[in-house]
């Protein structure tokens, strides 16, 4: 038992140091040359305008660039309600037995 | 609840809340904001108005035949505005793409499909809402 404590320690420990280098090597924040900033919000930040004629840049690249994303999430919507509506209705129903 | 201070605040302050959550929707290609967080407003006013007169007038204003429709029918309202692409022979959900006139930038009525397919998620996440709290409340009591 004490050596397998010692052995889950020595995992964590190494996880952390992995991670931990990982960090260190991010680029520093906010930076206009990091590798977030490539060409795809390039796009969106210059022509989203002209693309969908919508002054709101969020709604334009939620409904228009990635509205098949927000379609799938209203159905992840209408799934949760589902789940919900059938487990307390049928839960109930039981009680009542 | 029984507090009458609170149901006459209610009375005044809700219906604002509920046009103010259209507004949002309406709104949400050209100010801040869009359908999600509209349609949560939508449904926090219909929330707010059950939690203070009761589900019972709460469900007599949203009749649960309402909730079962739009709940159903908003993404089936979405495909068909994405089906817009389909007929006119460009992928799925095109927009621009579908010859859908733009309009002025700024103006209610730009952005296409954009603002219809926003009415479909608003009204939609206001069901989702509402339907939830209507099960918890009516599986509690």
């Amino acid at each position: 038992m004490k050596i397998k404590n010692i052995l889950i320690l020595l995992v964590v420990l190494l996880a952390t140091y992995g991670i931990l280098m990982a960090v260190a090597e991010l680029p520093p924040y906010g930076m206009p040359d990091n590798p977030v900033h490539n060409q795809v919000s390039e796009r969106y930040i210059n022509e989203a305008l002209e693309d969908t004629g919508v002054l709101n840049m969020v709604t334009a690249i939620v409904l228009d660039y990635r509205a098949y994303d927000t379609m799938f999430e209203t159905i992840v919507l209408f799934t949760a309600t589902l789940a919900v509506v059938i487990t307390l209705k049928s839960w109930k129903k039981e009680g009542e037995r | 609840m029984k507090d009458f201070i609170l149901k006459r605040i209610a009375a005044i302050i809700l219906p604002f809340v509920c046009i103010y959550g259209f507004y949002v929707i309406l709104h949400g290609h050209v100010s801040p904001g869009g359908s999600f967080a509209g349609g949560i407003i939508l449904g926090l006013s219909f929330i707010a108005y059950s939690t203070i007169y009761g589900t019972e007038k709460g469900r007599a204003k949203l009749p649960e035949r309402v909730l079962t429709w739009t709940e159903s029918y908003g993404t089936l309202w979405y495909v068909m505005m994405g089906m817009v692409g389909i007929v006119r022979g460009v992928p799925f959900l095109a927009n621009k793409l579908a010859g859908v006139d733009l309009g002025v930038p700024g103006a209610l009525s730009s952005g296409g499909l954009i603002s219809l397919i926003g009415l479909g998620v608003g009204i939609r996440v206001a069901s989702t809402i509402v339907t939830l709290f209507f099960t918890m409340m009516e599986e509690e009591s």
